[in-house]
């Protein structure tokens, strides 16, 4: 079903939420990876708030949908998003990447409650969900796998090996994501490592390819829902091309790269914050405009 | 015990260890539907024949590509199976040396790791196929207990083992048949505890893998010769290491000899050592094993003889060691 104007504005507000808690924890942690974390952001909420089939009281419930952030140092979104949900206590927000916390710069699925991986080490999170998806098939059980990865990530040839596996099982079961936020640490990803064409590469490897504004929530529904119908039967496998923006909701540092990590003082503090309310006004007015 | 299958003496000396690997998982697929086979394009060397015939729905292949066949492994086992991850062990411990520590250990999954062709047992095909640093590699990582079974009956033990009790397990065994250690299965296998394989009192040899035959065959050679009583602990689990056994040789015997497939540096030896070292208990001390050298190619017999791995080598060090002095009453408290 289509995404409503009503539902779309719901989203839109839960993800602007997520987006100042998120700042607020790059803050609360003195530093953080708010570059990539901002461009996920959107994927983040729409998973957590609309399609993933999970039990926050029963996090280890056996069918549930499975989400691994490949990406794992965007933890610093990813954690306040299963705080937020019930998963874990805000409260440990407040020590992130600090000495002695449960939640370090990269999550621990053994120590954070609703992680089903633990990652940081790039390039893993592909094959880990080829493995959950896989035992979904043989288990004969209806769960969805949903994956992202980053885009200088990708450089990591072990995620090919995984999309090579998720092609050949037709694990349509296991819905692919990359943000494609054009950065990584040293550089643009043209300039540090060519990525392009990647699209005709994810299609070259067998994957049935939609390349969206990965920051657009009603597009990223849309790619979801499509996903989702082509998951009831092995065939290709989906992957959703995200092209977002680093930062995206932060005007200041919005697609730039210095920004893979970043610390903030009061002051830059005060301004990202005004920056998310412009950012979300203008996404409010286009959900009205756009929305039905 | 997981399986109630039995093999027999004619297993032992008709079937590679690695094929016992096979049946003894085969028998274990069949009865329980969340176990699975994962190999990367090693199916065939690996030994996964019969599970192919029972259930070849359960065989997952990912192609060569070890880091992948890890990954999907921990995502398996993270879905409430028990992969059983079968590879080269050069490839296993090196090419996928990342996912296993960060996927397999850190995550500390249900999975099984069966490192074939061991050691030098792949001899001919030279250094990219040896594997002489894996367990200094995989004894470091949290988590993981890592086994290197003596023989075929001992593989079947050291696999119902790792199917019986959960978390990651590292089962290193060699390509190609092995010298038959053990008449039957029945012989006490327990994870972390040695079993003395011969008895002795003025020397211990501590060995592992395709050597504690050898060990054994020097300690028969020796008590015949030189009168020696030489005692020889087959050390299968290299972590937990049975340190109870090893400082009773210290106290016993006072003399160490290791014995091991694999480099001297971070093996079987270097595990032994510590467990001396931290004793305070003084004794003397040799490993036997790869000098820090890449291992020639050849026979895997005749890399053992030229590395001195072999009865032949156990037996110059047993002499040689036990022309060391050392004082005559056994008051270790002046020895701090």
């Amino acid at each position: 079903m289509p995404l409503s104007k009503q539902e779309w504005l719901a989203l839109e507000k839960k993800a602007h939420e997520l987006r100042k808690l998120c700042l607020q924890t790059t803050q609360w942690a003195g530093s953080g990876h708010i570059g990539g974390g901002m461009s996920v952001m959107d994927l983040l909420t729409v998973l957590y708030h609309k399609y993933l089939n999970i039990k926050v009281d029963d996090p280890k419930w056996e069918d549930r949908d499975r989400f691994i952030l490949s990406k794992g140092h965007a933890a610093i979104a990813y954690a306040p998003v299963l705080c937020d949900k019930g998963f874990n206590d805000p409260e440990m927000l407040k020590t992130f990447n600090l000495s002695g916390s449960k939640m370090g710069m990269h999550l621990d699925s053994n120590k954070v409650v609703g992680v089903d991986a633990s990652t940081g080490s790039l390039g893993h999170g592909v094959s880990i969900a080829a493995g959950t998806a896989l035992a979904a098939r043989l288990m004969k059980k209806d769960y969805l796998t949903y994956v992202v990865t980053g885009d200088g990530e990708l450089g990591e040839g072990s995620n090919w090996e995984g999309f090579m596996t998720i092609n050949h099982y037709q694990l349509s079961n296991c819905i692919v994501f990359i943000d494609r936020n054009h950065c990584m640490i040293d550089g643009p990803t043209e300039e540090v490592m060519k990525l392009e064409p990647l699209a005709d590469k994810m299609t070259a490897f067998g994957f049935n390819t939609v390349t969206i504004d990965g920051n657009n929530i009603k597009e990223l529904c849309d790619a979801i829902d499509a996903a989702i119908e082509r998951a009831k039967e092995p065939c290709a496998p989906t992957c959703i091309l995200m092209d977002t923006k680093k930062g995206a909701g932060i005007k200041t540092i919005e697609g730039n790269y210095l920004w893979h990590y970043g610390a903030l003082d009061d002051a830059l503090f005060e301004q990202f914050n005004k920056e998310l309310d412009e950012d979300y006004a203008a996404r409010v007015a286009r959900a009205e405009k756009e929305g039905k | 015990m997981a399986g109630g299958f039995v093999y027999n003496a004619v297993d032992q000396t008709e079937v590679a260890t690695a094929e016992i690997y096979g049946k003894a998982l085969a028998d274990i697929i069949m009865k329980d539907p969340k176990v699975v086979a994962i190999t990367a394009d090693l199916a065939k060397s690996t030994k996964l024949g019969d599970v192919l015939k029972i259930c070849p729905e359960r065989v997952i292949n990912v192609g060569i590509a070890e880091q992948d066949m890890f990954g999907v492994g921990a995502g398996m086992a993270k879905a409430g199976m028990i992969p059983f991850i079968s590879g080269f062990s050069a490839f296993t411990s090196m090419r996928a040396c990342d996912q296993l520590h960060t996927d397999i250990c850190y995550q500390n999954v249900n999975a099984k790791i069966i490192a074939t062709h061991a050691g030098t047992s792949f001899g001919q095909a030279g250094s990219t196929h040896h594997a002489i640093v894996d367990l200094a590699i995989t004894r470091a990582m949290p988590n993981l207990t890592v086994i290197v079974p003596a023989d075929g009956f001992e593989t079947a033990n050291a696999v119902n083992a790792a199917y019986d009790n959960f978390g990651p397990y590292y089962i290193r065994i060699n390509r190609g048949f092995d010298r038959v250690l053990y008449d039957n299965m029945d012989y006490g296998f327990e994870v972390g505890k040695a079993v003395e394989v011969h008895e002795g009192t003025d020397i211990t040899v501590i060995a592992c893998g395709s050597c504690v035959f050898q060990a054994r065959e020097a300690a028969k050679f020796l008590e015949n010769t030189d009168g020696l009583k030489v005692r020889v602990l087959n050390m299968h689990t290299i972590k937990p290491i049975d340190k109870e056994a090893i400082i009773k040789a210290v106290l016993d015997t006072r003399r160490i000899i290791t014995v091991e497939d694999h480099s001297v540096i971070g093996g079987l030896g270097s595990a032994v050592s510590e467990v001396v070292v931290e004793s305070g208990k003084a004794c003397a001390f040799k490993m036997l094993g790869h000098q820090d050298k890449f291992a020639p190619i050849g026979l895997h017999e005749d890399i053992m003889s030229e590395v001195g791995i072999d009865a032949n080598g156990i037996i110059n060090a047993v002499r040689e060691v036990m022309k060391k002095d050392f004082e005559e009453d056994d008051n270790w408290d002046d020895e701090f």
